[in-house]
């Protein structure tokens, strides 16, 4: 590779760098050649974040356009991820915020050393077992490895870029995401209806809420072996009802095309009882009064229903979104693993089941690695979301 | 708890026969057969896997609706060839072991986080609030590499260390705490109570909803493990039951579903348990911090 191009490279990322803080901070302020000088090392920092440990392997000429362009995300992600919080950094230090104040809680014990002693254990574990496997999945995953094997070679992003035009993984994402979204859109439709039923005030109601919620302490393996029974095509007790009542029989296991309405249906069952929990939760914080002046107004049971009660629950609803797709991404793995083991012919291979077929039934360490920061990436994502929304949730009553 | 409306006074003429009827009827019948046709679908998979944990292959594809005579026999299979009971020994340790740590550990770390000033307080907070972003299926294959370096391939510190520590427990103490009254505190302080002695005679007596619901959340996670102990047990030995119910399908043989179900039954016990007995606390927990 010539010396110019990562030079090239960060000269780009140092203006385009310095731009945006300017624009965004620094523009008529006092401190504005600070703020550009910040903003062009905060850019050099955030392209060097992933090519340093690469060594800008994406530009180097054998690699072809695809590598370049991944190549290119990357340096975006990393520009990202510093500019984004200098942002914040330099705002709080040019409106003379500190950083060290903390926040004048009355009450409070004295005492600097005994609070890190008290969370000294959490964050060990949270440094050793998560942040460290963390980095080291980021550096598999441009590595050559296998399990037990001592020797790895460095594939710069390869194990990334043969992703994209390898078709059994498109299918797998597709897979992934119509089976993520039937659990959620039919597991919250059904429980939303639980959940409104289980609400009314009837003799017996703890009871009721009991029945209907246990299945919470079900394991996700534990459904997938129940569910393997009743699918089973030729003793299953579904096929028999429906053989009995429509004279149908429906090949569960064995149909690419409805194996995965199996994983969905147990895995509804299975999650039901948590979306239950949150929307009678939810429920007892729709106020009665506003109903209750709505059906003075004339509104029937219907339109109370739409257009009081299932706004008013919008903020359950998208907590369990999120949670329900993060349950439909990892815990299905179980429920997968006994029910169908990911066929027929891949139908129900999720993307956590082919990071486990391809890491340890096959053996390629970087290959998985590469996929499961591509999981990685869409939780992130996820959660993003999540924390961003959840800030101006409505609270309601209580 | 819902609340009726106070029953009219009753004039005092003889009833008529179809309002004697209607007493009988609970109020708003409707709604009690809508809710048992609910329980019914959402409990059948479990009550058709205790009917078939009593059967024989053949009861099974006879569609027999009673139980069967085979469960002692099914029980064998389960506990003598599969060997269950090791399994869920095992299990039941695991759960028990991270579940203590976690609440302890959570609530240790709510208590420096709300009541305690210190420098850095936010970015510590940040460095446990991004781990919710790093579900550990995700890193298994590093995790994998890092404790067999370790060399805790194998053995129980591999299922319970890396799991001690939890975000979500951390964050519900410190929504918990925040809300408590700072008077409390203040006055403890004046009484020349240390963090500690706060912490066990205070803060733990007005917690257990928390801790309950925690305990729940927790031992159902725990109790649920399963890609990371297929993975880093082998052999039996210290296998948990998710992976030990493997040996009860098939493989070679045809597959016998009796025991199967049996196995899926027992399996299902300890969580619904912890469940069934601190229910009351994981629902009002929850209600609480349903805003996180």
């Amino acid at each position: 590779m010539q010396g110019w191009i990562p030079a090239l490279i960060l000269g780009i990322a140092a203006l385009l760098g310095a731009v945006f803080l300017y624009n965004t901070v620094g523009r008529g302020h006092r401190a504005s050649l600070i703020v550009l000088g910040a903003g062009a090392l905060t850019g050099v920092a955030g392209a060097l974040l992933f090519m340093l440990p690469l060594n800008f392997c994406t530009f180097e000429q054998e690699h072809d356009i695809i590598d370049q362009v991944f190549g290119v995300l990357l340096i975006a992600i990393g520009m990202a991820i510093t500019l984004l919080p200098a942002r914040w950094v330099l705002t709080r230090l040019l409106n003379k915020q500190s950083f060290l104040a903390v926040d004048a809680s009355p009450g409070a014990f004295k005492g600097i050393i005994l609070p890190f002693v008290f969370l000294a254990p959490t964050l060990i574990i949270l440094a050793v077992f998560l942040y460290y496997p963390s980095l080291e999945t980021f550096r598999l995953s441009t590595l050559l490895a296998r399990l037990g094997a001592p020797r790895t070679a460095f594939v710069c992003v390869d194990n990334f870029t043969r992703l994209v035009d390898d078709s059994t993984y498109f299918n797998t994402v597709v897979v992934t995401l119509l089976i993520s979204l039937a659990i959620v859109v039919i597991g919250l439709i059904l429980s939303l209806f639980v959940a409104v039923l289980a609400y009314q005030p009837v003799k017996g109601a703890r009871i009721y809420r009991t029945l209907l919620i246990w299945p919470y302490a079900i394991s996700p393996v534990v459904a997938g072996v129940i569910f393997l029974l009743m699918f089973n095509p030729t003793g299953g007790i579904i096929n028999y009802g429906l053989d009995s009542v429509f004279g149908i029989q429906i090949p569960w296991l064995n149909d690419p095309s409805v194996a995965p309405w199996a994983v969905i249906l147990a895995s509804v069952w299975k999650s039901m009882g948590y979306n239950i929990l949150f929307y009678i939760a939810g429920l007892q914080n729709v106020p009665k009064d506003l109903l209750e002046a709505a059906s003075i107004d004339g509104a029937n049971l219907v339109r109370r229903f739409l257009q009081i009660t299932i706004p008013l629950l919008s903020p359950i609803t998208f907590f369990l979104v999120i949670t329900n797709l993060t349950y439909a991404f990892f815990e299905t793995f179980g429920t997968i693993d006994y029910l169908t083991g990911g066929g027929p012919l891949n139908s129900t291979t999720t993307m956590m089941y082919r990071i486990y077929q391809i890491g340890i039934r096959n053996n390629d360490l970087g290959k998985a690695a590469a996929e499961s920061i591509i999981l990685f990436v869409m939780v992130i994502g996820l959660t993003v979301i999540q924390f961003r929304t959840s800030g101006n949730q409505v609270t309601y009553g209580a | 708890m819902a609340t009726y409306p106070q029953e009219q006074a009753r004039p005092a003429v003889r009833p008529t026969l179809s309002e004697r009827l209607r007493g009988l009827v609970p109020e708003r019948w409707y709604i009690h057969v809508l809710l048992w046709i609910v329980c019914f679908i959402i409990g059948f998979p479990l009550f058709y896997a205790i009917l078939v944990a009593t059967q024989t292959n053949s009861d099974i594809y006879a569609y027999r609706f009673l139980p069967g005579s085979s469960l002692p026999e099914n029980w064998n299979v389960v506990m003598n060839i599969a060997k269950l009971g090791g399994y869920m020994v095992n299990s039941l340790f695991i759960a028990i072991v991270v579940t203590v740590g976690k609440v302890v550990l959570s609530l240790l770390a709510g208590l420096a986080f709300v009541y305690f000033r210190f420098p850095g307080k936010w970015l510590v907070f940040g460095f446990v609030l991004i781990t919710l972003m790093m579900p550990t299926e995700i890193l298994i294959l590093a995790l994998f590499r890092l404790v067999n370096s370790l060399g805790w391939g194998n053995t129980y510190l591999a299922l319970i260390v890396p799991f001690l520590a939890s975000a979500t427990g951390s964050f519900l103490f410190r929504q918990h705490f925040a809300n408590i009254p700072s008077e409390l505190s203040e006055a403890a302080q004046l009484d020349g109570a240390t963090p500690m002695q706060f912490l066990l005679r205070i803060l733990i007596p007005i917690s257990w909803n928390t801790i309950g619901a925690l305990t729940v959340i927790q031992f159902v996670y725990v109790w649920n493990f399963y890609i990371w102990p297929v993975l880093i047990i082998n052999g039996q030995e210290r296998q948990v039951v998710q992976v030990g119910l493997r040996t009860l399908m098939g493989g070679d043989t045809q597959t016998r579903y009796g025991p199967m179900m049996l196995g899926a039954v027992i399996a299902s016990i300890p969580p619904v348990i912890v469940f069934l007995l601190l229910q009351k606390q994981f629902m009002s927990g929850f209600t609480l911090t349903r805003d996180k």
